[in-house]
């Protein structure tokens, strides 16, 4: 028998967090070491399940099967395709830097790092789900911790109100979604949640049917889609559910805003991807062309509101609204070009917000404020940290030989190549103002660059603030690093994702 | 009618139940008072020799009743006696520390008998026997509540449960008469003959089944019957609030399952739909909205699990109204997750309370650097309460809204979670205190005795078995469900 690479990957976080529950609550350090090892293990894994997953077989590999409750047809069913294996890394790579970056809680780690990893079983879970059911299992198991995680660790002015707001959005968005699905397992008639069936189902003519509602009849496919694609999207920040992203990424302690910002919006695109786009793409087509004008809307009013923030953290909150906002617009455009750079884009955002977040927890953690008017000059103190800033930043840019500029690129291309039926020549006119974004991203990630990191350092702080911890600079090398191979060398990455998307382009009927 | 042994295999369960009870009597009277509270690891103990005892009692595939068709020995019935025993089980090792309760050996005694009553409520086939199944469950209970001779409110809530219960226990048998009236028997399977047979008309039959709904929803403590159930956990000692929410409400699901089903199925209205539908359907919505409102308002613990376990009758009753073999399925796997996850969140509150002498939510402030582990098994009980997975009561919830989406009624699923929801806030809003709130009495000392420490490792291990390990429990909800279509 293979090895079960996938199930040890879910599972490795989970069964390191109830084990550090059983560690003593006063051995503090032995918690951190653990929960790093743990860390590193998902992490190489990971590494490895992307690395080992074979490009010209293309398909789900590592697939694994058990009957879970045979009875409704649900399995626990796992697969990597060219879609979520670069989002398992990322997890993995989140997670890992996550765990150096949270170092210093000092604040009960024990039940900080069980929750995290908690979070991080959901969010592998999900990624490599191949049962609807499964997948909303691990989807509730990504959303609840965030709860705790926010209202017990995070910032102490906000934290109640925007950790009871997200995990309300989240938690609605997931059962609307939940109803959506169930409408189309008992449609499918399968008595299986098995996707890959449903799929088939699906392809097979099982969801033109229409369903009646008020004495109108709507085909199935286009009542049902709203449901799951909006139900999901909360997740992925889309306008005008995107309230609640903001403020807990504000309200989270610095790990969780990387998970959250970093991986969790990722969730929520790639499941609405895969429930929504994949299950239902007669659905999706009848819908992206107004869906994509509420993309542009995150891209474009996302970018304005962050170059108006004071408060640094609300800037990168802000700008993950925007940046989430391209991804949901390139799998709009339900073309080849689009879809590959949305794929692109999830990791590229998810390495570089990571990195931004890590960034405001080490000004913050040392400066005990964020509000940009008042920094200056933290070049001085942490070199380092500014340079990872940088690099950040033109990856935000979609500077070339950055990570960010093989993801946008695509976007913008597959944006000039759709031409649905109704709108004005295409959706050209959304790339053009689509494009506004960039620039406006451009001012205010060079203002944070000037106000923040050079300058002079403001009088009160001065002799106050040091450099970071050795285990936050490897952390933001690590991540550096990681958006510089892929800017330089995209084939890492790329054919992967191509791989993907030529098999989501098959359902959607050669489009 | 001579008598051989196969004819008690039936009702084996209820023998071995009611002879640990005289064992317990018995022993009670022996024992010194200092003693008593050991007789709460007989009552566990024992209840566990009883399920393996019973073993030899499984039911067949077919339905046979029994002692003159009394009693029907059936999965429904053996099964919903496993959820009584385990329910009694707990509620008994959660007394034990409780001098005034678990000292006292006719405490178990009571709880034996009362849980004797209850599987013979989900056994009983007759109208006789299920009168006489309820009040030998309900007596003991009105003496549990009210078991705290000393305490203003512990008294106050055995006479408020007493009063209420009587009065609908009445109304239900002016209903019971009524049906005896129009078919002229007492068994349930031929009252339904009669009817087919003979005809009724439509206002008899809803009157009837409004009166007889009274007794059960007073029971299930389904809105507008639920005045009671606050005041009542609110000042009954804790395990046996806990036992009240759990076990009986069970107990009266199980009534309530075979009453519908049997007397008044879909045919007499002539379509797919029992007469019953909407009125079930109105009583849910009503029954979760209102518990999950007035919960939000609740500073008192138990009172607002107390308004939780009213609404989560409501979401069982979704389970009733979509009148499917899924349907009734999803209520006995609802049943199962709420007994385990319910036991807990009343066992953390009964470890809590004891030592803290309040169950206001302010006391639970700081608790999670109290006692970090019963602060983690509140969190596991309140989660799955919440619906969230890996937890039982996710299963539970998707079950019951699935299958109101395959019967079409995704207003009611909606309605569902719309509610579930609201659970969600309050329910947060407790781990909220738990987790991040301080409070002064932080370093003071949360001793766990054993009895609890064992209690509450079952019942969160329970937990988590039910959320993620689903296929023996949903063949067991299924067996008990398969038989009704």
């Amino acid at each position: 028998m293979q090895f079960p690479i996938l199930s040890v990957i879910v599972f490795t976080p989970m069964i390191a967090g109830l084990l550090i529950l059983l560690i003593p609550a006063d051995r503090k350090t032995e918690v951190r070491v653990a929960a790093l090892a743990a860390g590193a293990f998902a992490l190489v894994l990971s590494l490895w399940a992307y690395f080992s997953y074979d490009i010209a077989a293309g398909g789900y590999q590592f697939v694994e099967k058990y009957a879970w409750l045979p009875p409704l047809g649900i399995s626990y069913q796992v697969g990597l395709d060219g879609m979520n294996a670069p989002l398992v890394l990322l997890t993995g790579i989140v997670m890992f830097t996550g765990v150096m970056i949270s170092w210093g809680i000092d604040d009960r780690p024990r039940e900080f790092f069980a929750f995290l990893f908690i979070l991080a079983t959901g969010v592998f879970g999900v990624f490599v789900s191949l049962d609807l059911f499964m997948l909303f299992f691990f989807y509730e198991i990504a959303v609840f911790p965030m709860y705790l995680l926010i209202s017990i660790w995070g910032w102490k002015v906000t934290r109640e109100y925007a950790a009871m707001k997200l995990t309300l959005y989240l938690f609605i968005g997931s059962v609307v979604a939940l109803i959506g699905a169930l409408a189309m397992y008992f449609q499918a008639g399968l008595h299986s949640f098995d996707m890959l069936a449903i799929s088939l189902a699906e392809q097979a003519g099982a969801f033109n049917t229409a369903v009646n509602i008020f004495g109108r009849s709507i085909p199935f496919q286009t009542f049902w889609f709203p449901f799951v694609f909006f139900g999901f999207a909360v997740l992925g920040g889309i306008f005008p559910f995107h309230n609640w992203s903001p403020d807990g990424h504000v309200a989270a302690p610095t790990a969780v805003s990387m998970f959250h910002a970093g991986v969790l919006m990722k969730l929520g695109a790639f499941a609405a991807l895969r429930v929504g786009i994949m299950l239902l793409p007669e659905g999706a087509k009848v819908h992206m062309p107004w869906i994509i004008c509420l993309t542009l809307v995150n891209v474009v009013y996302g970018a304005f509101i962050a170059s108006v923030q004071n408060d640094f953290k609300y800037v990168i909150g802000f700008s993950s609204v925007s940046h989430m906002g391209l991804v949901a617009m390139g799998f709009a455009t339900l073309n080849k070009q689009g879809m590959l750079g949305a794929g692109v884009q999830m990791f590229s955002h998810g390495v570089m917000t990571a990195l931004f977040f890590a960034v405001v927890g080490m000004v913050y953690d040392q400066a005990h404020t964020r509000e940009i008017p008042n920094l200056g000059g933290f070049r001085r103190v942490m070199p380092l940290v500014a340079i990872a800033f940088i690099v950040g930043g033109l990856v935000s840019m979609g500077m070339p030989a950055f990570s960010g500029f093989i993801a946008e690129f695509p976007i913008f291309m597959g944006l000039w190549n759709g031409h649905p039926s109704w709108l004005w020549n295409g959706y050209g006119w959304v790339a053009i103002i689509a494009a506004i974004s960039i620039v406006i991203t451009a001012s205010y990630i060079i203002r944070i660059i000037g106000k923040v990191f050079f300058g002079d350092i403001p009088a009160e702080f001065e002799g106050h603030v040091h450099d970071v911890r050795v285990l936050d600079k490897v952390a933001l090398v690590f991540l550096s690093a990681i958006m510089l191979v892929v800017g330089i060398y995209p084939t890492i990455i790329v054919p992967l994702v191509e791989s993907g998307v030529s098999n989501i382009l098959r359902l959607l009927g050669g489009a | 009618m001579s008598l051989d042994a196969s004819m008690f295999i039936p009702i084996l369960p209820q023998i071995l139940v009611l002879g640990l009870a005289m064992l317990i009597l018995i022993l009670a009277l022996i024992l010194p008072r200092e003693q008593h509270r050991n007789l709460g690891w007989i009552t566990a103990v024992g209840l566990g020799l009883v399920v393996i005892l019973s073993l030899p009692a499984i039911p067949k595939q077919h339905v046979s009743l029994a002692w003159g068709g009394m009693v029907s020995h059936d999965w429904m019935s053996f099964s919903f006696g496993w959820l009584f025993i385990f329910g009694a089980a707990i509620t008994a090792l959660f007394a034990m520390d409780y001098k005034e309760l678990g000292g006292r050996g006719e405490f178990y005694v009571l709880l034996l008998i009362s849980t004797l009553g209850m599987m013979f409520m989900a056994a009983a086939t007759d109208m006789v026997m299920l009168y006489l199944a309820i009040e030998t469950t309900s007596i003991p209970l009105y003496i549990l509540a009210g078991f705290f001779l000393r305490d203003e409110k512990s008294t106050e809530s055995g006479f408020k449960y007493l009063l209420f219960g009587a009065l609908t226990s009445a109304v239900m048998l002016y209903g019971f008469s009524l049906l005896y009236g129009f078919s002229g028997t007492t068994n349930l399977a031929l009252i339904t003959r009669a009817f087919q047979r003979e005809g009724i008309s439509a206002p008899a039959l809803i009157g009837s089944l409004v009166l007889v709904l009274v007794g059960f929803g007073f029971k299930i403590s389904a809105v507008p019957f639920h005045f009671w159930a606050p005041d009542v956990y609110e000042g009954a000692p804790t395990p046996v609030a806990g036992f009240l929410s759990t076990a009986s409400k069970a107990a009266g699901f199980a009534v309530l399952i075979r009453v519908l089903m049997i007397v008044f199925p879909a045919v007499y209205s002539g379509t797919q739909i029992p007469i019953w539908e909407p009125i079930i359907a109105a009583l849910s919505v009503a029954t979760m909205t209102l518990g999950n409102l007035v919960a939000l308002t609740q500073h008192n613990i138990k009172r607002m699990l107390a308004y939780s376990s009213i609404a989560h009758a409501g979401y069982m009753l979704i389970g009733v109204a979509v009148y499917s073999q899924l349907g009734t399925t999803s209520v006995v796997y609802y049943l199962i997750a709420y007994l385990v996850t319910n036991l807990a969140a009343f066992g953390v509150v009964a470890t809590f309370g004891r030592i803290a002498g309040s169950d206001d939510m302010t006391a639970y402030y700081g608790l999670s650097r109290r006692s970090p582990y019963l602060a983690l098994a509140l969190l596991v009980a309140l989660l799955s309460l919440a619906g969230m997975p890996p937890l039982g009561g996710f299963m539970a919830k998707v079950l019951v809204f699935a299958s109101a989406v395959n019967a079409g009624l995704v207003w009611l699923a909606v309605i569902g979670i719309l509610n579930s929801i609201i659970g969600l806030y309050y329910y947060l809003t407790v781990l909220k205190y738990v987790y991040l709130y301080r409070s002064d009495d932080e370093d003071k000392p949360l001793p766990v005795t054993r009895p609890y420490k064992l209690a509450l490792v079952v019942l969160v291990v329970g937990i988590i078995l039910v959320g993620t390990v689903f296929s023996p429990w949903f063949k067991w909800a299924t067996a008990a469900a398969t038989w009704w279509f």
